[in-house]
């Protein structure tokens, strides 16, 4: 069977902030400049989520996009539309908020509810000029990141 | 799992896509208008992906302070608001299709100290656009468009 691709996308609202406690007020801007600002600024991030496998040929579909809907609600929207990145998503605290970050907490959010096909790629872009992509590490089935 | 960060950035140059090596026919075959003398202008979009471990101190890839800066200086000041084919040296031996121009950027941006570069994908126009993730045994054609 062929193997094919689909991608949803939905886009959330918040705002984060760039400071390590460990470095100085100076560190702390000389590395993140204003993305260090006390009070932290917002982006309408835009997440492109692709998952990959073949059609059941029952109902022609990889994964019913309704359900993808549904999850990326659940996981994504509810813990990160309007929020304060920093202080309000639990699993990023410890962490600085960068694409980077968010986007491969979205990765760990999403595989293990991803039943039918597989997380193929999880696109986040921060502005439309700056995104990232996070992969699997290629290996067939789950990586074994569960944790939530 | 694997984590790119990619980037995208503007120039604006124009080009002649115009071989030596062919006849002034077989160039308007193999070219039509693009072959026109006085060459013809885009604003290109360059998109640039680097892959490394995220630095748990900054949560980064790599500073996009750096990486804007690297670019900036190795790609976008040579290239923008320039005729390719006579302000780029390379590209006074090599025609400058989007495929060439976007190999000379790949070359020119695997230097970038702070992470791996993975991938450039080069926009002609909203309806064009290449890919370079490096050599890949394939050769260019400079012969057909």
């Amino acid at each position: 069977m062929p193997i094919v691709s689909i991608t949803r996308k939905v886009e959330f609202s918040a705002s984060h902030l760039y400071h390590n406690p460990a470095f100085t007020p100076e560190e702390n801007r000389r590395v993140f400049g204003k993305c260090n600002n006390p009070h932290g600024h917002g982006h309408n991030y835009v997440l492109e989520v692709t998952v990959k496998g073949e059609p059941d040929p029952a109902t022609g579909m990889v994964l019913d996009l309704k359900e993808l809907k549904q999850i990326l609600q659940e996981e994504i929207i509810e813990r990160m539309d309007h929020r304060f990145l920093n202080y309000e998503v639990a699993e990023l605290s410890g962490q600085i908020p960068t694409c980077e970050n968010i986007a491969s907490l979205i990765w760990r959010l999403l595989e293990p509810r991803i039943t039918r096909g597989r997380l193929d790629r999880v696109r986040l872009f921060e502005t439309p000029d700056l995104f990232v992509d996070c992969f699997g590490d290629g290996e067939s089935g789950s990586s074994g990141r569960g944790a939530r | 799992m694997k984590l790119h960060l990619t980037r995208r950035y503007n120039f604006a140059a124009s080009h002649r896509l115009h071989s030596p090596a062919l006849t002034e026919d077989e160039n308007w075959r193999a070219y039509g208008k693009c072959n026109n003398p006085y060459g013809h202008g885009h604003n290109y979009v360059l998109e640039v992906a680097v892959s490394g471990p995220v630095d748990p101190a900054t949560g980064m890839i790599a500073n996009l302070a750096d990486l804007d800066s690297f670019v900036e200086r190795v790609v976008i000041e040579p290239f923008d608001r320039v005729y390719l084919n006579e302000d780029v040296a390379a590209f006074r031996e090599r025609v400058p299709t989007t495929e060439n121009v976007c190999i000379e950027i790949y070359e020119r941006l695997r230097g970038f100290p702070h992470a791996k570069l993975e991938r450039v994908r080069l926009e002609e126009t909203s309806l064009n656009s290449f890919e370079y993730t490096g050599d890949s045994g394939m050769q260019p054609r400079e012969e057909q468009r």
